[in-house]
């Protein structure tokens, strides 16, 4: 049993998104962060004192802590965003603002 | 029912009504067909809140009731709302700010990345946003694969997917059981359900429980599936810790006594790849806490609105129902969504509702306070636990505040340390640092903006939002 079998579901084909350059098929109507824990991901950013791994924790957009950079806009949470076919999605490091360092 | 993206500038509604979950959409129904204009907002895509939560058409779910309970009336209450010429539904409409003049005028951010802005008026604004989870950190909560108890279920609910294969369920009160009996519904393995309370506290309301068999059929339905699934509940016990270096590999569960305190050397590690942990529901009442709406400690001491028996709050013109409230299930929001709703239209409140909201509002008392987070469970959060995760804030700091610069309040220890001032704005450590600090677990947060919004928002004039 998995979860698409328990609710009979029969989504149109899976489009794909890139993780860090790596193609991860994601399924019509599923969120970024849905189509990564699919694949197995579970971390997505590192933090900014501790450069620590995280990934969804509220999974309903309060928690912020799925923040990554998508097609090149830091700080964008997962949970909430629509995958959309080719979307980019990078491990976002710290604030996501490296290129504006000083 | 329009759902509009564009057309919520020029019209004053009858009734705003923020949330479309059980409580809003019972409301918004039932003002429409009392003859008033309903505007009815949610931040989320679709219709049905966290509860009724459900996959995006595209996924051609067939059987999407399988992860539900009451779906049947979810049904019906989207079918009859669709049909309802006097009711516009504002999808992605995240309200921010909500200011009283002559009439009602609601800010919101649009869409997930809050990319422009709207603004609705109306007469009377009911507020039913619901509720959020409450956490209490321990050491290893911010691995990747700990994840919310509410959070599992949202992410299955509506994406289809789970965090792992071996997921141990934690925390305190009955959504944990719900969780559990979801996850393991979708192949899950669940290796443990670890329940922080006996459960014994329900045992003293006999008379509440006998006045709510829906809610005892409820339970024996949860517990039946997660039998058959060979779930086992374990009681007085919590998820001391989580362990792994780059995501989560096992937990250590230890006993607990009458005040939540760990049992020294009952620790036993459980493997798993997946931590769905949560301690109840904290009522969203962010807007009106702003409008100066007076509240009320609950039993399990969380901040709820005052309400009185229409539904009113403390503030003219603003209504309140289901979770904000107080925590009582989708039921009770129903109940209170209709009765809202008659008093707004100035009518007669109904008797079924009336009934329903007597019986629920007295279960709601006995499992808060049958859930009510003990005294000591500040004794598994080490030193180097982050408690503020946003902010990275240690309990170390937390606790220096405290003893080494004379903090006395949630407050004073969120200036000296940061926690709290994060993205979430309090609203994961909220009650954590609540506690650390000596004080209560949870008085109501002020947060003048209800969440993030873009500064060129807040810079534009404020006329209504024509496209």
């Amino acid at each position: 049993m998995d979860p698409l079998d328990l609710v009979g579901a029969e989504p149109g084909p899976a489009r794909t998104i890139l993780f860090d350059g790596r193609p991860v098929p994601a399924l019509p109507g599923q969120t970024l962060a849905a189509a990564l824990w699919a694949d197995g991901v579970l971390a997505w950013r590192t933090t900014r004192t501790g450069g620590r791994p995280r990934g969804a924790f509220c999974g309903i957009g309060q928690c912020f802590d799925c923040l990554a950079t998508v097609n090149g806009r830091p700080n964008q949470r997962l949970c909430l965003l629509p995958a959309e076919h080719g979307d980019a999605v990078t491990t976002q490091e710290g604030h996501g603002h490296g290129d504006l360092a000083v | 029912m329009a759902t509009s993206r564009s057309e919520a500038g020029p019209i004053r509604y009858d009734l705003a009504v923020i949330g479309a979950g059980p409580a809003g959409l019972a409301a918004a129904d039932a003002a429409a067909a009392l003859g008033l204009r309903v505007a009815l907002l949610d931040a989320g895509a679709r219709l049905g809140g966290q509860y009724y939560r459900h996959p995006a058409p595209e996924l051609g779910a067939a059987r999407p009731e399988k992860l539900h309970h009451g779906w049947r009336t979810f049904d019906r209450l989207r079918e009859r709302l669709a049909a309802a010429p006097l009711v516009d539904h504002l999808p992605e409409h995240h309200v921010w700010a909500a200011e009283r003049g002559e009439h009602w005028t609601l800010h919101a951010t649009r869409g997930p990345e809050r990319a422009d802005r709207a603004t609705v008026t109306a007469r009377g604004l009911l507020l039913a946003t619901g509720a959020y989870e409450r956490q209490l950190p321990f050491p290893g909560w911010t691995l990747p694969g700990v994840v919310t108890a509410g959070g599992a279920q949202a992410m299955l609910k509506s994406g289809l997917v789970l965090p792992g294969r071996r997921i141990v369920v934690a925390g305190s009160g009955p959504l944990l059981l719900a969780v559990a009996s979801s996850l393991a519904a979708a192949g899950a393995r669940v290796p443990a359900i670890v329940e922080a309370t006996g459960y014994l506290g329900y045992g003293r309301g006999l008379p509440v429980l006998a006045g709510n068999p829906a809610k005892l059929a409820e339970g024996a339905e949860h517990a039946a599936r997660l039998l058959r699934h060979g779930v086992r509940l374990r009681r007085r016990a919590a998820v001391v810790e989580a362990h792994g270096t780059d995501r989560i590999t096992a937990v250590t569960v230890a006993r607990l006594d009458a005040r939540w305190k760990p049992v020294p050397g009952s620790g036993r590690r459980i493997a798993c790849d997946a931590l769905a942990i949560g301690h109840g529901l904290v009522p969203q009442i962010d807007l009106a806490v702003e409008l100066g709406a007076a509240t009320v400690t609950t039993a399990d001491g969380t901040a709820a609105l005052r309400v009185d028996a229409q539904q009113r709050t403390s503030v003219p013109g603003l209504w309140a129902a289901g979770e904000t409230c107080g925590v009582g299930g989708a039921d009770l929001a129903l109940a209170e969504g209709v009765l809202a709703a008659h008093s707004v239209a100035g009518k007669p409140a109904p008797a079924r509702e009336l009934t329903v909201r007597r019986r629920r509002r007295g279960f709601a008392a006995l499992m808060a306070a049958a859930h009510a987070p003990g005294p000591d469970w500040t004794g598994w959060v080490t030193d180097d636990t982050d408690v503020c995760r946003c902010e990275e804030v240690p309990a170390r700091a937390v606790r220096e505040a405290v003893t080494e610069l004379g903090a006395a309040d949630a407050r004073t220890v969120k200036l000296l340390t940061r926690a709290g001032m994060g993205w979430c704005q309090g609203r994961m450590c909220g009650p954590a640092v609540a506690c650390l600090s000596g004080g209560p677990l949870g008085g109501p947060d002020s947060r003048p903006l209800s969440c993030p919004v873009p500064l060129a928002q807040l810079a534009e004039p404020d006329e209504p939002f024509v496209q």
